[in-house]
């Protein structure tokens, strides 16, 4: 079949963001004049767009380096994350008993907002990157460990029954039949992971002052050139928009398993 | 002689709310070796726990199993096990999924020669060209022949089916009955098979088990079936003695389904005294709501083929060819 071109797909979301600009405009004008329009904003901030890696300290570097840092962090919290969440959702799938007793346990940790973490992790750590990592990862590891409970919990009795009549080993049923049955369910708790650690840097660079756009959003408010949160806010909406979309190609590759 | 199985004084109860509720009391059965039987029987009669005890992926409460001389205490290598649904992992190509078995018999071949094993049962089920196929790609009677493959690959003594064609159209369905009737030919095993279509188990069976509805199951009637394996579907259909034995299945399941408490008598091996020659519409209409029966196969045996074209073949399997 001919592709043909949707027109309506390329002129409604321009519509959409045309809308959303006129809205700052209109707010900068009128409401609160201390927030710069888009144009403004985009004058004082096309240096660090157009010159996205130049560094010129460790506080005012180019917006991709900004996002280089960033995204490094989030890489490592989020490692850790899946790591201690992957294993710990097959524990809470596999075993009742297990579940009963941790499923309170997580429901109240669940909740906790990064900014109520990170005290917590200089307390532990001394240190504000370790610190860091350690929010990243206990705010981002639920939706794996929910998820991976979850599909652990739904793999079809057919296939454990297979592995019964055919006497494979616990770790051949593991590799064979559990993981693979699970991944989908493993895939969808990373892409939500993922969308939580990176919601979770600004927080923790804020609060910890470490370089990267979260920390560079802070400093520059802290120095009154607001330009450059609004610069920040909308470096960090899609680099969040482009994982998200990048996660879910991942995830669809495992859908059909 | 020892038979290849002995199911003796099986019971199975389950503890529910309103006390233990009995599925299956008092199952005997023994199944000689290079016999095919078949139970036969009304869905949730209790026909698939037997089956499942004898797979190991249930216990008995009452009675045992003894294969081969050895009691039944779990899944056992000894037995080849096919599901209705086919239950490949689709994570697995054909060729994985038959490995899995191979593996766990031959641990000690080195992989090349594991691989030319599975490619020869895939051969055995008419598989030849789809070894690199995954179970999504591949037809549904495909998937089945897989997992006949795959319970084949542990060459065990015996073979047990759990309906597993119920879930086939017809003519998908008749390919894979003579495939697995040419296999047990050549192979010569004890097969103990669920189902619930009168004439497969007529094609196939040595001998039909008939079971007593629930609760508290157990064997009604055991009717031979008197044609010598292996069996042309379209030469027995002709003979007067199928419809013997056919009308005995149905009258005795047709007695069950209008929940008469009355016991059967047992007339093993003694087709017929109370067959009826002709059904009335009425008759027929209950017998195809309860076997799951129908005069769709009845077509099928009017317009037989031509003695020399080959059966048909589903279009994903003519494919393969």
């Amino acid at each position: 079949m001919e592709k043909r071109f949707d027109s309506a797909a390329v002129i409604l979301p321009l519509l959409g963001i045309g809308l959303m600009l006129f809205i700052w405009t209109a707010i900068s004008l009128k409401v609160a004049p201390d927030l710069p329009s888009p144009l403004k904003t985009w004058q004082e901030s096309k240096q660090y767009i157009l010159d996205p890696f130049f560094k010129d300290g460790e506080m005012n570097q180019g917006i991709l380096r900004f996002a280089f840092l960033s995204l490094v962090r989030v890489a490592k919290g989020f490692t850790l994350a899946i790591a201690i969440g992957t294993p710990l959702g097959f524990l809470l799938g596999l075993s009742p008993k297990f579940n009963q007793g941790f499923d309170p346990v997580i429901q109240v940790l669940r909740p906790i907002s990064p900014l109520a973490w990170l005290p917590l992790g200089l307390v532990i750590f001394k240190q504000s990157e370790p610190a860091a990592l350690f929010t990243i990862a206990i705010c981002a590891m639920w939706p794996t460990v929910i998820n991976t409970a979850m599909g652990v919990r739904s793999i079809g009795t057919e296939y454990l029954n297979v592995g019964r009549v055919l006497k494979l080993s616990p770790m051949k049923t593991l590799t064979k039949i559990m993981i693979p049955a699970t991944l989908p369910y493993m895939f969808t708790g990373y892409r939500l992971s993922l969308g939580m650690a990176w919601l979770v840097i600004v927080a923790a660079e804020m609060l910890t002052g470490s370089p990267g756009l979260g920390g560079f959003l802070w400093q520059e408010y802290n120095s009154l050139v607001y330009s450059h949160i609004l610069l920040s806010v909308l470096a960090i909406g899609l680099i969040g928009f482009a994982l998200d979309r990048l996660m879910g190609v991942v995830e669809r590759r495992f859908k059909t398993a | 002689m020892i038979p290849a199985l002995e199911i003796s004084q099986l019971g199975k109860s389950y503890d529910s709310p309103q006390g233990p509720a009995e599925i299956v009391k008092d199952f005997n059965l023994k199944v000689a070796e290079g016999e095919f039987v078949c139970i036969i029987g009304h869905s949730g009669c209790g026909k698939s726990t037997v089956l499942s005890i004898a797979m190991g992926l249930n216990e008995a409460s009452r009675g045992g199993i003894i294969i081969a001389g050895r009691e039944v205490v779990g899944p056992g290598l000894d037995r080849g096990v096919v599901f209705q649904s086919s239950a490949l992992l689709p994570w697995l190509s054909a060729r994985e999924n038959i490995l899995l078995a191979i593996d766990q018999v031959n641990p000690r071949m080195t992989l090349k020669v594991r691989r030319l094993l599975a490619d020869k049962f895939l051969n055995a089920v008419g598989l030849d060209g789809a070894a690199d196929s995954y179970p999504d790609e591949m037809s549904a009677g495909m998937r089945q022949r897989v997992g006949i493959a795959r319970a084949l690959a542990l060459e065990p003594k015996v073979l047990l089916l759990d309906e597993p064609f119920s879930l086939l159209d017809v003519v998908t369905r008749m390919e894979l009955q003579d495939q697995l009737m040419e296999l047990c030919a050549k192979e010569h095993k004890t097969v103990l098979m669920v189902t619930h279509d009168v004439d497969e188990a007529i094609l196939l069976a040595d001998r039909i088990v008939m079971m007593t509805n629930g609760p508290a199951a157990t064997v009604g009637e055991i009717v031979s079936v008197p044609f010598e394996r292996p069996r042309d579907r379209l030469g027995i259909a002709e003979d007067p003695r199928y419809h013997q034995v056919r009308s005995q299945l149905l009258g005795f399941l047709e007695a069950r389904a209008h929940g008469s408490a009355t016991a059967v008598p047992v007339v093993a091996s003694q087709p017929a005294k109370t067959a009826k020659p002709k059904l009335t519409s009425e008759e027929l209409f209950m017998i195809e709501k309860y076997t799951g029966f129908n005069r769709f196969r009845g077509k099928f045996r009017r317009q037989p083929a031509p003695a020399n074209s080959p059966a048909p073949l589903s279009r994903a399997e003519a494919k393969l060819v």
